[in-house]
């Protein structure tokens, strides 16, 4: 494990290394994409200048309400839909189809019924990150055997209390796969929103600076958000791996 | 024979509560079910609708190839060896949860507003979900298949194709049944973003002209079809699954 993990970040920083030379050589021009080394520095000082905040606080505070939101929603939704069996069958296929709808066509509806503000963003984000919840919601309940309803019921545990001892213990790594895939689409419901009709928040301000050819704003822009959404997921991804390898060994 | 009417419920049901939000909201953006479906017929039948339709169509066909050749190709690249599965994994699913939608301003860069451009950012949306479906198919073979194509003298190909394949199917098509979806709203999301034809650009259109009809009708084709596959895909995948247990 530990050498893949070196080879990995050395294939990482090969991948970077090659990009700074094809685009200080010119392999690259110069307006399709500028070096990494400049990219970062380009970052640091639009951070210094601090006039990117406000953006960056309203884009990452609408994420984390979508996703907050997402998931106790979705949790509910999921912990009813698995009581019938009929109801999760029948839902399955339009689960699945759900991601090929573009969610975004709805962005006019949602302004008709939320306001031009930022409500229709965060639900843009809420709406790709909840069907994820209760799909895995669904999916970690009927992991749970059937053994484990028996001991409830033997135990004459009341239903909140073998939620709490039993199942939830049970289906932790499962339930954290649906948060994982939560965060990440409420990165990319909002962040998407923003960039197709908005007028605040990151994404808006990356598509301002391609309108406007800034390749030296826009380009730190898109890298601050693919390594803060790299990071997060990044983390949860490492935490999901450590739930489930606690289960196998135990 | 009970799931197919099971999901005609859910159909039912969904429109019944597109009726009813439909009375909750009123004219101000939404229709009721029954206007917008004569809407989506009179579009279909509209001049010009067909070559948009065609043009999205071949899009997204292109876009699909070439996600399975790569994704599956990746998938077996990684899957095949221990540890460049270990290496490229994390890799791999790192930037299937990025928001791609940042990238596309790149592709534009890259390719240039128009047919490219789509193909490679829908491209790029079912890539990963297919690769990682492989990879996890292969890394889950039962370990005597790998014996048997040694026991056999298998070179790569030959084992690739002739072993690991067929056996790895279902699950490599579970992939492909979630990376249609993802290319399919890769492909109109690149129309809505920057094209000049397509039924994303259709959509992106309407919703500058505020054209709730338009919109609702294209957004129940768009919809009806993405259903309608992924249920076809959801039987060959089950009859996959049964086939081989």
């Amino acid at each position: 494990m530990k050498r893949a993990t070196a080879i990995r970040l050395a294939l990482i920083a090969a991948i970077v290394l090659a990009l700074e030379l094809l685009t200080r050589t010119g392999v690259i021009a110069r307006f399709v994409a500028p070096p990494p080394s400049e990219m970062v520095a380009g970052l640091w000082r639009l951070l210094l200048s601090g006039r990117v905040q406000p953006a960056i606080a309203q884009t990452l505070g609408k994420i984390a309400i979508a996703c907050a939101s997402a998931i106790v929603v979705g949790s509910a939704v999921g912990v009813a839909v698995q009581r019938s069996r009929a109801v999760a069958d029948a839902m399955a296929p339009f689960f699945t189809a759900y991601y090929a709808v573009p969610v975004y066509a709805f962005y006019p509806l949602m302004i008709a019924i939320f306001g031009v503000g930022e409500a229709p963003q965060v639900v843009i984000g809420f709406m790709l990150a909840v069907v994820a919840v209760v799909v895995n919601t669904i999916n970690a309940l009927d992991r749970i055997p059937r053994v484990l309803h028996k001991t409830a019921a033997v135990y004459g545990m009341s239903p909140l209390e073998a939620a709490r001892r039993i199942y939830l213990p049970h289906a932790g790594p499962y339930l954290a796969t649906g948060v994982k895939l939560a965060v990440s689409y409420s990165f990319i419901g909002v962040i998407g929103a923003e960039f197709i009709m908005s007028r605040v928040g990151i994404g808006h301000e990356i598509v301002f600076a391609y309108n406007n050819f800034e390749n030296e704003i826009m380009y730190p822009l898109i890298l601050f958000v693919l390594l803060v959404a790299g990071t997060v997921n990044g983390l949860f991804y490492a935490w999901e791996k450590r739930l489930l390898s606690r289960r196998s060994r135990s | 024979m009970t799931s197919a009417r099971n999901n005609l419920l859910v159909i039912l049901a969904l429109i019944a509560l597109w009726q009813l939000a439909y009375w909750a909201i009123g004219d101000l953006a939404l229709r009721p079910p029954l206007d917008t479906l004569c809407k989506a017929a009179a579009l279909i039948a509209s001049e010009g609708f067909t070559a948009h339709l065609a043009e999205t169509m071949r899009a997204f066909a292109l876009a699909l190839g070439i996600a399975v050749v790569v994704g599956v190709g990746l998938g077996f690249c990684l899957g095949m060896s221990r540890l460049a599965g270990e290496v490229g994994e994390p890799l791999l699913v790192s930037f299937y949860s990025l928001p791609k939608i940042t990238l596309y301003p790149i592709v534009l860069l890259i390719f240039g507003i128009g047919m490219p451009s789509k193909i490679a950012f829908g491209a790029i949306h079912g890539i990963m979900p297919i690769a990682i479906f492989t990879l996890g198919a292969l890394r889950n073979l039962p370990p005597v298949l790998g014996r048997t194509s040694r026991a056999l003298r298998l070179n790569r190909w030959q084992s690739a194709w002739t072993v690991l394949l067929p056996a790895a199917r279902p699950e490599i098509f579970t992939g492909l049944r979630l990376g249609f979806s993802l290319t399919l709203i890769g492909t109109l999301l690149g129309e809505m973003f920057a094209s000049q034809r397509g039924i994303g650009f259709l959509l992106m259109q309407a919703i500058g002209l505020h054209d709730t009809d338009v919109i609702m009708a294209l957004t129940l084709l768009i919809v009806a079809f993405a259903i309608t596959a992924s249920m076809a895909l959801l039987a060959v995948d089950k009859r996959l699954r049964h086939g081989a247990a």
